[in-house]
């Protein structure tokens, strides 16, 4: 228990429905290629582990230091154009995975670096359209510069051998499952997204996380009491600026694709806004219920529609309304109602006071 | 020389208005000086000068022979120079102790620590814990600041304050809004700093009767201007205290 209060670093879920959930969701994604079979349940599974660390580096701007930002798509995206472009250019090695995970990692840090001290100054309404500003330009240079990026193609590549569908970790199967490459694929990324995600709950834990926090409560009593509010938020943009950047090469080696539609659209960014807001702003489980939440709505709403439909079928109205093409209508109203029910989003109101 | 505080013809212009007009003064450790004047004179403005919320439009501040006119208010705060505000002015989502722990974190130095459980900083909880005992506030400890009583808030303020071990001490009317229970508790502990006898203590307070028991120096603002300065004796019976403070004597 204390071994867990630590790697928790002290934020334990704060009742019970709310550990029961996270519990399902963790053994859920620790077991999934045994338990399901099929190729997109375990690409479901994958976009669900880097969507998480995606939401929680979100929040750590939006719900922990009360920062807007637009521009959290682009630090995703330089994160897998950097990893895929090396991957595409340099060979299918694990050196180009680290170089290009590095570089990135430093375009990242520079840029929001630079858009922090420009803009972290100013109102948050400002900071929010200069980072909407930069996001858009650089989403026009990705699609712009053909010849490195691919334009709106994108770019597909290889992954190292270790990755691929054909590498076999050893002759037989666990669980009437063959260990492909693509499967030790999914598990590199759910390390990944486990560390980075205990990693920024340490951050938000620590004694810099408070400041965010007081810096979101009440930022000029924050500097009375003598933090240099703009230097705290310029860290904050930083760090979830880099986390988002590894979010980026997790995506890009997972499908071996990188182009604007998978990393820099406005789409995602939406995505992200209310993966966070569903689960609850200034929580870290928060970011996890509400990534799988919609990622399981997106992927499987569909055919659940198509069983309802069937299923009604000779009742008036109720299979044309529940036909599997309705799918966004119904995605929609899922949306809006649980922002409506929810406004603490679902940790808020699974009991987030103690 | 080390804790004096001093302006030089500090001025504050808001548009046409002028808030603070020229005031130059000293003030030294170990002493409580009262800042008095009626609503308008400028009292907070001047405070905000001190502390930095605001930046003059002219004049000088020093911290002993350090010039901090252009310093912002957080580096005002970590070389000493703690307020109190009149407004409450807390992190209402937070709990109480969280509240004066993340001063006492401030004083530490701790704040960019992003590898550490703030929890295993035993020292600085505990810290927090004898702050909150010494406001009277150990029982709310886990309450959300914003759900306390305006009195209870008003502790948690000066707790606040005193979290951060200044040097200069600024109480902007300490005890205004609360219940006669609850300002003894105040009055109490601005004594206690008081009879330490090393800090610097700014009070700005209308009751006259506080004034009169605390404080060794008395200055008067009016219309933003320094009119008066001295022991509280002799500035209560100067005519232009009479005239612009209390509204009585020969213009009245």
């Amino acid at each position: 228990m204390r071994f867990l209060r630590a790697l928790l670093s002290d934020d334990l879920p704060r009742s019970r429905a709310l550990s029961a959930i996270l519990v399902a969701i963790f053994l859920g994604l620790l077991f999934a290629p045994f338990l399901f079979s099929g190729s997109q349940a375990l690409n479901a599974a994958a976009k669900i582990l880097y969507f998480v660390v995606l939401a929680a580096s979100y929040d750590l701007l939006l719900g922990y230091t009360g920062i807007v930002s637009f521009a959290h798509t682009m630090f995703f995206g330089i994160g897998g154009y950097g990893a895929g472009l090396a991957l595409y250019g340099w060979g299918p090695s694990w050196s180009s995975v680290a170089a290009g995970t590095a570089i990135a990692l430093v375009l990242s840090v520079a840029l929001a670096t630079a858009i922090g001290l420009f803009s972290l100054r100013v109102q948050r309404i400002f900071f929010a359209m200069i980072t909407l500003a930069v996001a858009s330009v650089f989403a026009i240079l990705a699609s712009q510069l053909g010849w490195l990026t691919g334009g709106e193609d994108g770019r597909t590549y290889q992954v190292p051998p270790l990755l691929r569908p054909g590498f076999r970790l050893f002759e037989g199967e666990i669980g009437g499952v063959a260990i492909n490459g693509r499967i030790v694929a999914y598990y590199l990324l759910l390390v990944t997204a486990l560390v980075l995600f205990l990693a920024m709950l340490r951050v938000v834990n620590s004694p810099f996380g408070r400041v965010l926090q007081a810096i979101r409560e009440n930022d000029f009593r924050a500097e009375a009491i003598g933090y240099r509010t703009v230097l705290y938020r310029s860290v904050a943009n930083c760090v979830s600026a880099a986390v988002a950047t590894v979010a980026g090469v997790m995506c890009a080696v997972w499908l071996r694709y990188t182009g604007p539609a998978t990393t820099l659209s406005f789409d995602i960014m939406l995505d992200i806004l209310l993966m966070v807001v569903i689960g609850g702003m200034g929580t870290l489980y928060g970011a996890v219920i509400g990534a799988t939440l919609f990622l399981l709505a997106e992927t499987y709403l569909q055919t659940l529609m198509g069983a309802i439909s069937r299923a009604t079928e000779g009742i008036p109205l109720l299979p044309a309304l529940f036909h599997p093409d309705r799918w966004l209508l119904w995605l929609g109203i899922l949306f809006i109602g649980s922002v409506y029910f929810f406004p603490a989003g679902i940790v808020g109101r699974l009991g987030r006071d103690r | 020389m080390t804790g004096f505080l001093s302006t030089r013809d500090l001025t504050m212009r808001f548009g046409g208005h002028i808030a603070v007009d020229g005031v130059t003064c000293e003030f030294a450790p170990g002493t409580l000086t009262a800042i008095v004047g009626p609503n308008g004179a400028g009292k907070t403005t001047f405070f905000n000068l001190l502390s930095g919320q605001l930046a003059a439009t002219a004049g000088h501040i020093f911290w002993d022979l350090d010039e901090i006119t252009g310093l912002p208010a957080s580096a005002r705060a970590r070389r000493g120079i703690g307020r109190a505000f009149q407004l409450t002015n807390l992190f209402p989502g937070l709990s109480v102790r969280e509240n004066v722990r993340l001063a006492v974190q401030g004083e530490a130095g701790v704040g960019l620590d992003l590898r550490r459980r703030w929890r295993s900083r035993r020292d600085l909880v505990d810290r927090a814990d004898e702050i909150l005992g010494r406001v009277g506030l150990a029982g709310r400890a886990d309450a959300r600041a914003g759900s306390l009583s305006h009195g209870d808030q008003r502790k948690l303020e000066v707790g606040l304050l005193i979290a951060l071990r200044p040097r200069v001490f600024m109480f902007d009317e300490p005890t205004a809004g609360m219940s006669v229970d609850d300002v003894p508790v105040i009055l109490d502990l601005i004594h206690a700093v008081k009879a330490e006898g090393r800090s610097t203590i700014l009070l700005v307070e209308h009751k006259m009767d506080v004034v009169r028991s605390l404080a060794d120096r008395i200055v008067v603002l009016h219309n933003g201007r320094l009119v008066a300065d001295g022991e509280p004796e002799a500035v209560m019976a100067a005519p232009v205290v009479q005239s612009a403070y209390l509204g009585i004597g020969p213009d009245a």
